[in-house]
């Protein structure tokens, strides 16, 4: 078998039973993506880096065990690619900023470390909105993503080159960082798998920091069975990571088929409001309808402090910004721009390396820490997400999963919401409550609008509830979400 | 706005400071949704892990000496190094 001979269609279990039978090799295999990509990223801008050397040293690692008959690691030759926002040792990670362009970093994320240790294969490093500010990518100092199903529309964001890399079959699997929605969003807009783990389940060491309370790494798939394979291997305590939780990581793929009847689902009508699109209020609802058809039973919900979570998250993620991004100043790595001064060469330095949207975000996270205001706001802010944390542990009490929209809206047209920055925070009005809980939450597929453009299903779990969420996800998958 | 630019470390253009502080009056009357909300007996939440999901882990890890080599690295990567150090412009005036 070439390795053209499954299409786009290879999966991390299709891979490892064809390298065990020697019917592809790892080398093939990561050469004929490497082909994809050059075919296809001038167009698609998924990529920022390639990283072909460390990806073959890689392949030739698992073509040894093959050849030595020696057992394969879960992810055995599998092409991954790595959202730029996630430190790859010796492969240049800019965060989509200009003030990071020539950034090489000294060592590995521990999820990356994770990967490659379980077999996969690094081929390069995605695209994002500038240090994952955004939902469509187009805050990138290097362009644009473009929509492999819808050229001319955004991929949605801030994960967008992964979500359109997996997507387009540029890679099989892929990492993303998740804050307020960057990872289901773009799954949802793009049509394929996307998980935000809980809080604490996913190491975020290496992970070039955000919004230290929020960001979460968490994996792209074209299945929800790899989407799990990739959860089992990332997943878990880290000491290098002092907020990763000590709680076993559970048998993700074990628990995958299990029966869905007696489910409890609950649907919080806060997230069926207006402003959604009704071909996606139409498809998630028809979405609903067919867990119901497996047995599970459907809930209507209360969830009060939905409308106040994205003036919650807007505070709160800026706030965190504002302290974090305070180390690209010039003096240990990144962009410097002189100045005659320590302060000046601050100022000039960051003028000049962070792009719009970045520095809006530091000044209103400025704003709203600084004396004066920051009872008004960052307090209040942190005071209104013991609320939300609060709905949703009030939710599970009744229901095992929460089932809504993942986006209002499918994916928009390129340039069609840059202008107005609220807008474009209203994107994520339906994935950043997960955020602010600390939850986990899956985007699965949930069939396409007349127009053709894909629709996310968003599953919710309580804390540490993954495999609960992977389950009804597979369980949908399986009965036609995709098709619906 | 100037002042928050200030503490901030950030230069912005006349046009950047005037755009920005648009879009921010935009979106600080947003936020103000949150006045809606009574929360004068709600805690904030300083913590994400809950208490029982955080149980399990060790609050200090053990205090050993780690070989970190990544010093030439580093450097390597900085705008203007000096080894050991990183040089910057001068810092107090005459």
């Amino acid at each position: 078998m070439s390795p053209k001979a499954a299409g786009n269609h290879w999966t991390a279990e299709s891979i490892r039973a064809a390298l065990a039978a020697k019917k592809v090799s790892a080398r093939e295999l990561t050469a004929e993506f490497y082909s994809r990509i050059e075919k296809q990223n001038p167009h698609l801008n998924a990529f920022l880096a390639l990283s072909p050397e460390r990806a073959y040293a890689q392949a030739d690692r698992v073509d040894a065990l093959v050849a030595g008959g020696k057992p394969l690691p879960p992810l055995a030759g599998v092409p991954m690619a790595i959202k730029d926002t996630i430190s790859t040792r010796g492969v240049r990670s800019t965060c989509g900023s200009r003030i990071l362009e020539n950034y090489v970093p000294p060592y590995d994320a521990t999820a990356v470390e994770r990967l490659e240790r379980a077999g996969a294969v690094l081929l390069g490093k995605t695209n994002c909105d500038e240090f994952a500010m955004g939902s469509s990518t187009e805050n990138s100092a290097y362009g644009p993503v473009r929509n492999p199903v819808a050229p001319d529309r955004v991929p949605g964001g801030s994960s967008g080159g992964s979500a359109a890399a997996v997507a387009a079959g540029l890679a099989v699997a892929a990492l993303g960082t998740d804050t307020g929605g960057s990872i289901r969003q773009p799954g949802a807009l793009c049509g394929i798998p996307a998980m935000m783990p809980t809080y604490g389940r996913v190491s975020r060491y290496g992970l070039i920091a955000f919004a230290s309370s929020l960001d979460r790494i968490g994996p792209f798939a074209t299945t929800v069975r790899d989407t799990a394979a990739v959860m089992a291997v990332i997943a878990g305590r880290d000491s290098n990571d002092s907020t990763s939780a000590a709680i076993p990581v559970a048998d993700y793929a074990g628990g995958l088929d299990a029966p869905v009847k007696g489910l409890r689902i609950g649907i919080p009508r806060e997230y069926f409001g207006e402003g959604m699109d009704p071909a996606v209020r139409q498809k998630v609802e028809a979405g609903i309808k067919l867990l119901e058809s497996l047995g599970c039973r459907a809930t209507e919900l209360r969830m009060p402090h939905t409308d106040y979570a994205i003036a919650t998250y807007y505070i709160i993620a800026t706030a965190e910004a504002s302290s974090n991004l305070a180390r690209y100043d010039g003096v240990r790595y990144g962009l410097r721009v002189p100045g005659e001064t320590l302060l000046d060469m601050y100022r000039k330095t960051r003028g000049r390396g962070f792009g719009a949207e970045v520095k809006r975000r530091i000044m209103l996270g400025t704003y709203a820490l600084s004396a004066g205001y920051y009872e008004a706001y960052y307090l209040k802010g942190q005071k209104v997400r013991t609320l939300i944390a609060r709905d949703f542990q009030q939710a599970f009490q009744q229901v095992d999963a929460i089932v809504t929209p993942t986006s209002p809206v499918p994916a928009f047209r390129l340039g069609e919401r840059t202008a107005d920055p609220l807008q474009m925070y209203l994107a994520d009005i339906y994935t950043v409550t997960g955020s602010l809980a600390g939850v986990p939450g899956i985007s699965v597929p949930c069939g396409k609008t007349p127009q053709g453009l894909p629709v996310g299903l968003q599953i919710f779990g309580p804390a540490f509830g993954e495999a609960r969420v992977l389950q009804l996800a597979r369980a949908f998958e399986k009965a036609g979400g995709f098709a619906i | 706005m100037v002042r928050v630019a200030e503490l901030a470390h950030l230069e912005l253009s006349p046009e950047e400071t005037e755009t920005i502080r648009g879009q921010l009056d935009e979106i600080l009357t947003y936020i103000e949704k949150l006045n809606e909300l009574d929360t004068a007996n709600v805690e904030p939440m300083a913590q994400v892990l809950s208490t029982e999901a955080s149980a399990g882990n060790p609050a200090l890890r053990e205090d050993k000496e780690i070989a970190c080599n990544v010093a030439k690295d580093v450097l390597a990567g900085a705008p203007d190094p000096s080894p050991p150090y990183f040089r910057v412009p001068k810092v107090v005036g005459r």
